[in-house]
């Protein structure tokens, strides 16, 4: 890994540069002590900055690397040879952002366009019907894919962080859409769809051998139990139940539920001190 | 934040705010950020509101000396009437001028 030294503005660049890539980028900030602001930029092959001290500069970047991975924004505390407080150093991570692939150029898969993008995901349009996957109905799109599902999948790469929402609402094309991506490792794959015609899509995927666990995978009907009537509606109660499915949620009320209300359930809780002193071995107790 | 790019357009200098520490419970968590212009405008979120203002007269601060700053934000009984959080956390925003 190559380590470059440069001035702030060619750090902003770098950044700026790497998230419109949607490269895995963290940024790591001397918010408490000296040089206070100094700034490392942690790319996925490539170092630029630094926080004034080499071997702080190594300890950061291992644990930048660690919080990216858990995509965890954090301030931790490191100890300095000849200071006694030591420095607090903001880490910030950018993972790449959730692609959300959508099977049917329909009315509800442009509400779902929008709003998926103002969540920060990148969306992939994909429908056979050249009269609907056009780009003048989905000005959002970051890419529009014109073919049947088989087709669509080999074009596409469906990843860990890809949500798939199938919205065609005709079977020969929604079923293929269903049976190519049970074979990919997408988090959450829904289906549109009354609860009719998802018993009757369940009973010929079987029939077409797909063992049942693998139909649990599932979402269908798809969105969450909210009424949804307009296709907007409808937009929300899918996304919902993708936020929902990313922090490892159910999707209830608030008022029902118990622990913290942000982020993924299994999260470490916030009472925890992040900030105790850390050293290259680890981190080492206060008390 | 696509407004940052029409305020440089503009010739203003910009000061970026972060949560970068939350103790409890608080309105908007670690990595929450706003943007406050040396023209007045003001973008994003480090709470609910309630320290919006005071966040933005801090960055006003940043921006003429160019240091940045730690700040923290909390409420006790005592301090109801002063800047701080409804809901009973502590929060620390770090406030830095971007490079022009």
């Amino acid at each position: 890994m190559s380590v470059t030294s440069t001035t702030g503005t060619g750090l902003f660049d770098r950044l700026k540069e790497a998230l419109a890539a949607g490269k895995p980028v963290a940024v790591a900030t001397v918010i408490r002590g000296e040089p206070l602001g100094a700034k490392l930029l942690v790319l996925p092959d490539e170092v630029v900055g630094s926080l004034g001290d080499a071997t702080l500069d190594e300890e950061v970047l291992a644990d930048a690397q660690t919080l990216l991975a858990s995509e965890r924004s954090e301030t931790r505390r490191y100890a300095m040879v000849g200071r006694e407080d030591g420095v607090e150093v903001y880490v910030e991570v950018h993972p790449p952002p959730p692609t959300l692939l959508i099977f049917g150029a329909v009315h509800v898969a442009q509400a779902l366009t929008r709003f998926a993008k103002s969540l920060g995901f990148r969306v992939i349009v994909t429908d056979a019907r050249a009269k609907l996957a056009t780009p003048e109905r989905f000005p959002e799109a970051d890419e529009i894919v014109q073919a049947w599902p088989d087709d669509a999948l080999s074009q596409i790469t469906v990843q860990p962080n890809t949500y798939v929402a199938i919205l065609t609402h005709d079977p020969k094309f929604d079923e293929p859409a269903l049976l190519g991506t049970l074979e990919t490792p997408a988090p959450y794959i829904g289906a549109v769809g009354s609860r009719g015609t998802n018993q009757d899509r369940r009973r010929r995927l079987l029939e077409a051998g797909v063992p049942e666990e693998r139909l649990r995978r599932i979402h269908g009907p798809i969105g969450l139990d909210i009424g949804a009537e307009t296709p907007e509606e409808m937009a929300i109660s899918i996304l919902a139940e993708i936020i929902a499915s990313r922090h490892g949620r159910s999707g209830g009320p608030l008022t029902t539920a118990s622990g913290s209300i942000r982020g993924p359930l299994d999260s470490v809780s916030q009472a925890a001190d992040p900030t105790s002193p850390v050293t290259a071995a680890g981190r080492v107790s206060t008390e | 934040m696509p407004e940052i790019d029409a305020w440089r357009a503009g010739g203003n200098r910009i000061a970026l705010a972060t949560v970068v520490k939350v103790e409890g419970s608080a309105p908007r968590p670690v990595g929450a950020v706003m943007a406050v212009s040396s023209g007045g405008d003001l973008t994003g979120s480090v709470s609910g509101g309630c320290v919006e203002t005071a966040v933005f007269e801090e960055a006003q601060d940043v921006l003429k000396t160019g240091t940045p700053k730690l700040l923290r934000y909390g409420i006790t009984d005592e301090m109801a009437w002063d800047v701080g959080l409804a809901c009973g956390g502590t929060i620390e925003v770090f406030v830095e001028p971007l490079p022009e």
